[in-house]
């Protein structure tokens, strides 16, 4: 059952992702991205990380995802922008990423035999997340804060016409 | 389900990001390919997080989403601005700070 979810989830990820890549009409695209991060919440519950699931769904497929296509509608983007990038740069490093990536893949494959341990009793529950998160990671969570507010207060500059 | 086919997917989708952002043109689509690249990265920190029984990979990917929410946010904002100078996303149209 667990094994099923998993290829179903992976095949569901993988394809949306090589539509987000490749799709010529940006609206096709975020949604794709959309469907992605809802397999990758599906992924999260498969490893017990239920808080992080749901955040995932909240934060990600439901505020990110609405302001991008937001975005895309704002500017009217149908279906421009096709085609390869000009220049050496790109034409030279994608083959060497790819190459790259690939050997990291392999190489993530061969390590970490097994399976996974037995889960740990209360692991992934909200609990166990917020009083790992108010404690040990106080000060980065308050820091997380001021970053919030100064997205908040940079998007706001850059996008006025006039302040 | 073992932890090295999580790592492979996560792998897979982090490759087919690099790829988005070194291929493509459109400044949005390059930002959700990096939308994807740091999913990816999620990903096998919950996976190693399940691996060792540790909450701490759990943190760490809250603190991701919330950098992903602000990088969007900002990230969206300088596209916004730079169609209303250039009428364009394309990103080899916009080189306004090359000499």
């Amino acid at each position: 059952m667990q094994l099923l979810a998993f290829f179903v989830l992976s095949l569901l990820a993988l394809v949306s992702a090589i539509v987000v890549v490749t799709h010529r009409n940006p609206v096709v695209a975020a949604l794709a991205l959309a469907f992605n991060l809802v397999a990758i919440a599906g992924f999260y519950f498969l490893l017990d990380a239920q808080f992080i699931a749901l955040l995932q769904v909240i934060v990600y497929a439901g505020a990110i995802m609405v302001l991008i296509l937001f975005v895309i509608m704002l500017l009217n983007l149908k279906q421009e922008l096709g085609g390869r990038p000009s220049g050496i740069v790109p034409r030279v490093l994608a083959p060497v990423l790819g190459l790259v990536f690939a050997a990291i893949l392999g190489r993530a494959f061969l390590s970490l035999r097994g399976g996974f341990p037995a889960r740990a009793p209360g692991y992934g529950t909200v609990e166990a997340v917020g009083r790992e998160m108010y404690t040990r990671f106080f000060y980065p969570f308050e820091v997380v804060s001021l970053l919030l507010v100064a997205a908040m207060v940079g998007a706001v500059l850059l996008a006025k016409r006039r302040l | 389900m073992a932890p090295r086919a999580l790592l492979l997917v996560s792998a897979a989708l982090f490759t087919l990001g690099v790829l988005g952002v070194v291929l493509r043109r459109g400044a949005i689509t390059i930002l959700m390919c990096i939308e994807l690249m740091l999913n990816a990265a999620n990903l096998a920190f919950i996976t190693f997080a399940r691996q060792w029984n540790q909450a701490e990979g759990q943190i760490y990917v809250f603190f991701v989403i919330t950098l992903a929410a602000a990088e969007a946010a900002v990230g969206l904002a300088i596209v916004i601005a730079l169609f209303r100078l250039k009428e364009t996303t394309d990103v080899d149209e916009i080189h306004l700070l090359k000499w």
